[in-house]
């Protein structure tokens, strides 16, 4: 089956019942995206299809319908995304194993939601576990990131 | 420390050497400091300083020996190199280096001796001398123990400084300037006209001189780096999914494998039917191994997929099978020939509860897994001659060590590359993973096999936090504690673990009663006993370890105390407590927190004061019941840790650690049925979410001479803060964690 993948097109031979989370890492070797727990209780293996965020560890490779974002495609260290520029000026991360699917479910959450509450923020986010505790510094720097999107 | 006193410690050497584990050696091997790893395949013009400084003309390269599990270790080692070495940070590469010897953690040795952090008296400064000599000896490198800043802060420094004033030496060599005239900066020796000569172009010349140690460190005003924010090495990385963790390192030719062991914890497995999986797309081998099954595949879900249709026959388990039975074993301990050791006993406490108005209450704490959200794996590669594993451990040595002995290897033949973690908090002490890992390489020699285990099998073979209960009995009078009288019985952790290690610890376990014996409070009659329950489930150290259980046992009963007395919670432990660091951390968080303002309908606050790891940590939490639940409202934190090496780690260590104990205390347990942990994934064992996660207040004082670690000191106040702060909205007494399971939360 044929697969876009950050503006490049793939084609793979897999299952069509393989998790896209298995495809990226395994087949494709996109390692941003992570396996942490594999029943979408943790969300860090979020990507974006077509900009929204999913969970990528519940969604099948044949069922993908799409063109897929993972962190590798929202920004590079050259150029950063305003979410990964917020991440990196809070310095957001400690182990950093959750903060690929943070990011890019922050991202997903800011495309819809400019000046967003910490009310708004905690439940956009409350599916993406981050066992640091990097909570207090992912809502701060989700606002900068807002900021910055409303200002570009 | 006065000379006479060092003299003296050195010549008690000798004499303690049989009391620890009856190794003999002399000092003159302790004198001897390891080999230094980096002289052995330095390659011609390159200069090895000593253990943690290499250069040569392709760059800087730093050796930062403590595992970086996510608490910013590697950055922090760089950092305290770098301010004596004059080079900016953007100068330099970093690596763990290799499993040696030199990196042995004396800060580590000082923590592991019964006394009082604060207890400078010549026999405890005796025993943690002592204890580094043993640590030397057997070349023991451990990250854990809160003890990274310790045990760098001095030596770290001390490497830079060594490099500088060698190159230095070789710049005067070279141009015959006086080196006295010498100045450095960012990477280079200036001369006194302002010529530059980069460290990379003196590195020949420097590696041809013997290193001068004959330096002295930089008074902190100097201080260019330390306390001041750092950005974190690691930080733009893992900002941009560009980290390679352990699971993401590919290596040439490398199979996927996975494992599927008893889920009844230690035992073996009968036998096993895989039938079904045998013809499974991109599955090449099924091995049967003495405890489970391994599948090696061209995909890890492959992998995963193919462990789930096999038949298998698990032996017993070798504890209980039933949680109440773990519980039961608990309850049995509080008797004389399970005492452990009497850790504290001030004045009479006998006599003052028998002639006063007893107070009793009991309290408990269940098994927590450790679960950070990396799985555990390794990539191993095994041929006769060598093996290669790639994997992060917070024992590379021991893990080396482990190994040679499972293969019948020598240790110089198996290479650990020591890999970034997406988190431990304990988790990588363990050796599972790298048992397996081993196991199904040799099956595939030349191979690399890369392991992952599923989250669910990674929750089945979890070491999990020490369980156990505490009996408290007290007395007050005239508003004021009189009497507290205080018995802990948990399993043994630390023996759990040192005995798989095959390094038993003798004497009393010093984290039974860790947070609670140590309490910073004069109170007239006081005694602290442990009790050791005997080994139920296999236990290891937990973030904060024996304080995450007994702190919120001893800072509950004493909440309970205060509050039976009629006093304020806070005005109380301040008449208590007898020193100054934990009288000024509870001054702090009473006034950050604006203690004693009004507070609102269903609100309240809570306090607690626990000290581990040499820190003193006071955590007021506030809370409001509402209709839904009790919603934390706000944190705030003081510690007394000596000084701030990096405000912004600090800051995050501190937020984390507090996160991390609330949320286990909220929410999280483990519990046995069937012989099996009932909690297999994060829907049943979540630690805390964002929505739940309150504003935290952090301060950092640095009074107290001593440089201490914070990656574990935050967690014990969390939970008997907050159960203290519930309490005070509420009038529910929690005393039993996980609170969920009493009250709701929102």
């Amino acid at each position: 089956m044929k697969l876009t993948v950050n503006g490049t097109s793939h084609e793979v031979d897999v299952e069509d019942d393989m998790p896209l989370l298995w495809v990226l890492r395994d087949e494709l070797g996109i390692t941003g995206v992570k396996y942490g727990c594999g029943i979408a209780q943790c969300g860090a293996c979020t990507v974006h299809v077509d900009g929204m965020a999913v969970r990528s560890c519940q969604l099948a490779a044949a069922d993908v319908d799409g063109e897929i974002t993972t962190i590798e495609g929202l920004g590079t260290p050259e150029a950063l995304h305003a979410v990964q520029a917020a991440w990196i000026e809070h310095q957001v991360a400690q182990c950093g194993y959750c903060q690929s699917g943070q990011i890019m479910q922050a991202a997903s959450f800011l495309d819809g939601t400019t000046a967003p509450t910490d009310d708004q923020i905690d439940e956009a986010m409350r599916g993406n576990l981050c066992r640091c505790g990097t909570y207090p510094r992912i809502r701060a720097a989700i606002k900068t990131a807002a900021a910055k999107l409303q200002g570009a | 420390m006065g000379r006479v006193k060092t003299i003296a410690r050195r010549s008690f050497l000798i004499g303690s050497a049989a009391i620890l584990g009856g190794v003999a050696f002399g000092t003159y091997l302790v004198k001897r400091d390891p080999a230094n790893p980096l002289a052995s395949d330095a390659a011609a013009g390159e200069a090895v300083f000593n253990p943690w400084v290499k250069i040569n003309a392709d760059g800087i390269t730093l050796v930062t020996p403590h595992t970086d599990l996510g608490q910013g270790a590697a950055s922090m080692q760089a950092m305290l190199i770098a301010e004596e070495l004059d080079v900016d940070m953007d100068q330099i590469t970093t690596t763990p280096g290799v499993p040696a010897g030199a990196y042995y953690n004396t800060a580590l040795a000082a923590e592991a001796v019964p006394f009082r952090s604060n207890d400078d008296s010549f026999a405890a400064e005796a025993m943690r001398s002592t204890m580094g000599a043993v640590m030397k000896v057997f070349g023991a490198q451990v990250t854990g123990g809160s003890t990274s800043v310790p045990d760098s802060f001095d030596k770290l420094r001390m490497a830079g400084a060594v490099a500088r004033e060698t190159l230095k030496a070789a710049a005067s060599a070279e141009t015959g300037i006086d080196v006295q005239l010498l100045k450095t900066q960012s990477g280079a020796v200036i001369l006194p006209d302002g010529t530059r000569m980069y460290y990379t172009d003196l590195a020949a010349a420097a590696a041809d001189l013997e290193p001068v140690t004959d330096v002295t460190l930089r008074d902190p005003s100097q201080w260019r780096l330390i306390g001041k924010p750092l950005e974190r090495l690691d930080i733009v990385a893992k900002s941009t999914g560009t980290q390679t963790f352990g699971i993401d390192l590919k290596v040439d030719g490398m199979v996927h494998a996975s494992v599927r062991m008893n889920p009844r914890k230690g035992a073996r497995m009968l036998g096993f039917d895989a039938s079904a999986a045998e013809e499974m797309r991109g599955v090449s081998q099924i091995i049967g191994l003495p405890y489970g099954v391994a599948v090696i595949a061209d995909n890890t879900w492959r992998a995963f997929q193919a462990l789930d249709v096999i038949d298998y026959d698990w032996n017993v388990a070798p504890y209980p099978a039933e949680q109440s039975d773990h519980w039961a074993a608990v309850v049995a301990s509080f008797t004389p020939d399970r005492l452990d050791k009497e850790w504290r006993h001030d004045g009479d406490v006998d006599a003052a509860l028998n002639s006063a108005e007893v107070f009793e209450a009991e309290y408990r704490a269940p098994y927590v897994a450790h679960q950070p959200l990396e799985p555990l794996g390794a990539i191993a590669q095994f041929t006769p001659e060598r093996v290669d594993i790639w994997v992060s451990h917070q024992l590379p040595g021991f893990a080396q060590q482990r190994i040679g002995k499972r293969l019948d290897m020598q240790t110089d033949q198996i290479h650990l590359h020591n890999q970034y973690a997406g988190g431990s908090f304990g988790h990588r002490l363990e050796f599972d993973n790298i048992d397996v890992a081993v196991d199904i390489a040799r099956e595939v020699p030349g191979t690399p096999v890369k392991l992952t285990f599923s989250r669910e099998e990674d929750f089945a073979q979890d070491y999990n936090r020490q369980i156990g209960m505490a009996r408290g009995r007290g007395a007050h009078a005239n508003g004021q504690i009189t009497a507290l009288d205080l018995d802990i019985a948990t399993v043994s952790a630390s023996r759990s673990q040192s005995g798989r290690l095959g390094a038993p610890v003798p004497g009393p376990d010093t984290q039974i009663a860790a947070g609670a014996w140590n309490m910073r409070y004069a109170v007239p009659d006081l005694r602290v006993r442990a009790y050791a329950v005997p080994e139920l489930a296999p236990t290891s150290s937990w973030r904060s370890v024996g304080a995450s259980t007994a702190g919120f046992f001893a800072e509950s009963f004493v909440d309970e105390l205060i509050h039976a007395a009629g006093a304020d919670p806070m005005a109380e432990r301040l008449r208590l407590v007898n020193d100054d660091d934990a009288r000024r951390v509870l001054e702090a968080v009473a006034e950050m927190s604006n203690w004693g303002a009004p507070l609102g309908a269903g609100q309240g606050r809570g306090v607690a004061l626990v000290t581990s790891f040499g820190v003193p940590v006071a955590e007021v939490v506030a809370v409001t019941a509402t209709d839904a639940g009790i919603k934390i409202d706000r944190v705030w934190v003081a510690a007394e840790v000596g000084r701030v090496v990096d405000p912004v780690t600090f800051e995050n260590q501190v937020m984390g650690g507090v996160v991390w104990g609330l949320g286990h205390a909220m929410n999280s347990e483990i519990t046995y049925a069937d012989g099996r942990a009932v909690q297999d994934n994060y829907h049943l064992s979540e630690g805390m979410r964002i929505h739940q996660c309150p504003v935290i207040e952090v301060r950092a004082l640095e009074n107290n001479p001593a440089i201490r670690g914070i990656g574990e000191p935050p967690v014990p106040p969390a939970a008997p803060a907050l159960a203290n702060a519930i309490f005070a909205a509420t009038g529910v007494r929690l005393r039993e964690m996980p609170f969920f399971k009493t009250v709701d939360f929102v």
